[in-house]
């Protein structure tokens, strides 16, 4: 028996999947562990659930597919995923490219049949393939805590610290920590962040002021001053025109 | 019905970089030559003897006036038509007699005259203006046409594919209802693939409206809410076809679709005095990229109203209280 969570908005595409399961069912046996009309729901839902398989929706709201399977793979035991679109040019193209498994809408009994045993051969799909799939830029980044996703808010994110072996998540209210590399932190959010320090992105609508501090003996140097956290932060040297820039840009 | 095709044009100059506009020139006024000299001198032999004579002085001038045309193309298009068409004239004008004056000194064989010449070169440029006229007038509603045709209106694939699939769901647990919807969509695609010239009934477009409603209902359920105030809708009001449709789905697939909570989309038609007023309104929200999104399905309903109406229609749209909207208002016109 597979155990299938199916995540898509639309009520008749998940009646139209779970009657196709029961079709095929004497050639893969399968049990509906769970459902969900949106992406955050379905985050919540399915580590829970136990499922090995997702059937996820491109096109949902709240948060769509790919950001979603996105976070599942910060999950010790992932469930493989199958894609299922009706018609998005540029994904299709992307799953094409990073090997990625895809359905299209309306679905046919046997690639479902299909699908299903090629995704349980192949398991959780790979980390940096969803990552070059991906059009956008995620709105949340995640924290596994046990069999739990955590979801933060990009927006809501003052900065971003490199640390040892992972990078501190800082928003007004706490800290997590993450296993992601600040490079591609930068990299993907480019446009909301700026880089202040070797080990530090700065989410730029935070950004109140700067202080000039030290002097004398000590070389003097630019700390930023954030909205809603009361930490200073080193601006390096080697950042200071780069952000200075920035200000002055600002209205 | 009234339809595109009775549109006014505006008069336009003929495009003088255009080669096929020189080929006209070039064997309109060798034509005219060639009258004139079977004209002149019934005989053939004569009269052709006499053509060579008059294409030789001829051909350097018109290749010249071409050249001239040629450079000053771009300035006399911004000209207003009658005076492009006067400044035309008189530069082909000046051009001949300029001409005959630099070529009677080493001329060896009989020239027409100065007077002759100059009123000649005026009476072709004018004829030949006049019959570049006629010739737009007959082709641009070809144009018109193939523009409309061109910006014929599309519905979304994900709308068709997602509907489809939306169907075979239905076809065990209600088959009634399963028929109903292929029914609609139907309708739906007989109206895109009708005839994008003819205007349609405000009746016809709203019937249109309330079933493509029917199936984004089917597949989004109480999460599509569509308040209707159609009591003021003059039924009989005449519009081009497809210009609401595409606005609803423009409402639901970015107002709708992407938020997780139930949608609120709002239709109004209603007629003001000689006017007809539409608008619709949905949620507006920040993760359905409605300003990038679909300003292209906008441009292209406000070119068609522009084709049908001319100045006499508006589009207009807005963003408040979290609200997206779309407003437009055409002439009452009836069958």
């Amino acid at each position: 028996m597979i155990r299938i969570f199916i995540a898509d908005d639309e009520t008749p595409a998940r009646e139209r999947l779970k009657e196709l399961l029961q079709d095929i069912a004497a050639d893969v046996p399968s049990v509906v562990a769970g459902e969900a009309p949106n992406g955050i729901e379905a985050l919540e839902q399915l580590p829970a659930s136990g499922a090995q398989v997702l059937l996820l929706d491109i096109r949902m709201p709240g948060m769509d597919g790919l950001e979603l399977a996105r976070h599942l793979s910060a999950l010790d035991n992932a469930p493989a995923v199958v894609f299922v679109t009706a018609h998005d040019k540029h994904a299709i193209e992307a799953f094409e490219l990073n090997a990625l498994d895809y359905l299209l809408k309306p679905v046919r009994a046997s690639r479902l049949a299909a699908a299903l045993k090629k995704a349980l051969a192949s398991g959780a799909p790979r980390r940096e393939n969803l990552v070059r799939a991906a059009a956008a830029p995620r709105e949340y980044l995640s924290v596994a805590e046990r069999n739990r996703i955590v979801l933060v808010p990009v927006r809501d994110i003052v900065f971003l610290r490199a640390e040892q072996k992972y990078v501190t998540v800082r928003t007004r209210e706490r800290e997590h920590l993450i296993e992601e590399s600040l490079i591609a932190l930068e990299r993907e959010f480019s446009a909301p962040f700026i880089r202040i320090h070797r080990n530090c992105l700065v989410a730029r609508s935070a950004i109140r002021g700067f202080e000039r501090t030290g002097g004398g003996e000590e070389e003097a140097h630019w700390q930023v001053v954030l909205e809603g956290v009361v930490e200073r932060l080193p601006v390096s040297r080697r950042q200071w025109p780069a952000v200075r820039e920035l200000i002055a840009e600002r209205p | 019905m009234p339809s595109i095709r009775q549109s006014a044009y505006p008069d336009l100059l003929p495009d003088f970089r255009n080669l096929a506009v020189m080929a006209r020139v070039l064997v309109a006024v060798n034509a005219l030559a060639l009258a004139g000299a079977f004209y002149a001198t019934p005989a053939i032999g004569a009269a052709l003897e006499r053509f060579v004579q008059a294409a030789a002085f001829l051909e350097p001038l018109l290749l010249v006036e071409l050249m001239v045309l040629f450079g000053a193309a771009s300035t006399l298009t911004r000209l207003p038509y009658l005076a492009g068409c006067l400044t035309v004239i008189v530069v082909v004008t000046l051009l001949a007699g300029m001409y005959h004056a630099a070529v009677r000194p080493i001329a060896t064989q009989v020239m027409p005259s100065l007077g002759r010449t100059v009123v000649l070169a005026a009476l072709a440029a004018a004829f030949l203006l006049a019959y570049f006229r006629l010739h737009t007038k007959a082709f641009s509603p070809a144009l018109a046409e193939a523009r409309l045709q061109a910006l014929q209106a599309r519905i979304r694939p994900h709308f068709l594919f997602n509907s489809l699939n939306a169907v075979l769901a239905l076809i065990r647990r209600d088959p009634k209802r399963a028929e109903r919807t292929l029914e609609d969509l139907a309708d739906l695609f007989r109206t895109l693939m009708a005839d994008v010239r003819q205007f349609v009934r405000l009746a016809d477009e709203i019937a249109l409206l309330e079933r493509y409603a029917e199936i984004e209902q089917l597949r989004l359920g109480e999460r599509l809410r569509i308040s209707w105030e159609l009591d003021a809708a003059p039924s009989d009001a005449l519009l081009p076809p497809m210009v609401l449709q595409p606005l609803l789905e423009n409402a639901i697939y970015h107002g709708v679709e992407p938020g997780t909570g139930v949608g609120d989309v709002l239709v109004r038609i209603e007629r003001r005095g000689e006017r007809v007023h539409a608008t619709i309104e949905n949620p507006h929200l920040e993760a359905g990229g409605q300003r990038s999104g679909n300003r292209m399905a906008l441009d292209n309903i406000r070119e068609r109203l522009a084709l049908f109406f001319d100045a006499e229609a508006r589009l207009e749209t807005r963003i408040a209280n979290g609200r997206y909207r779309v407003d437009i208002e055409i002439p009452y016109r009836r069958t």
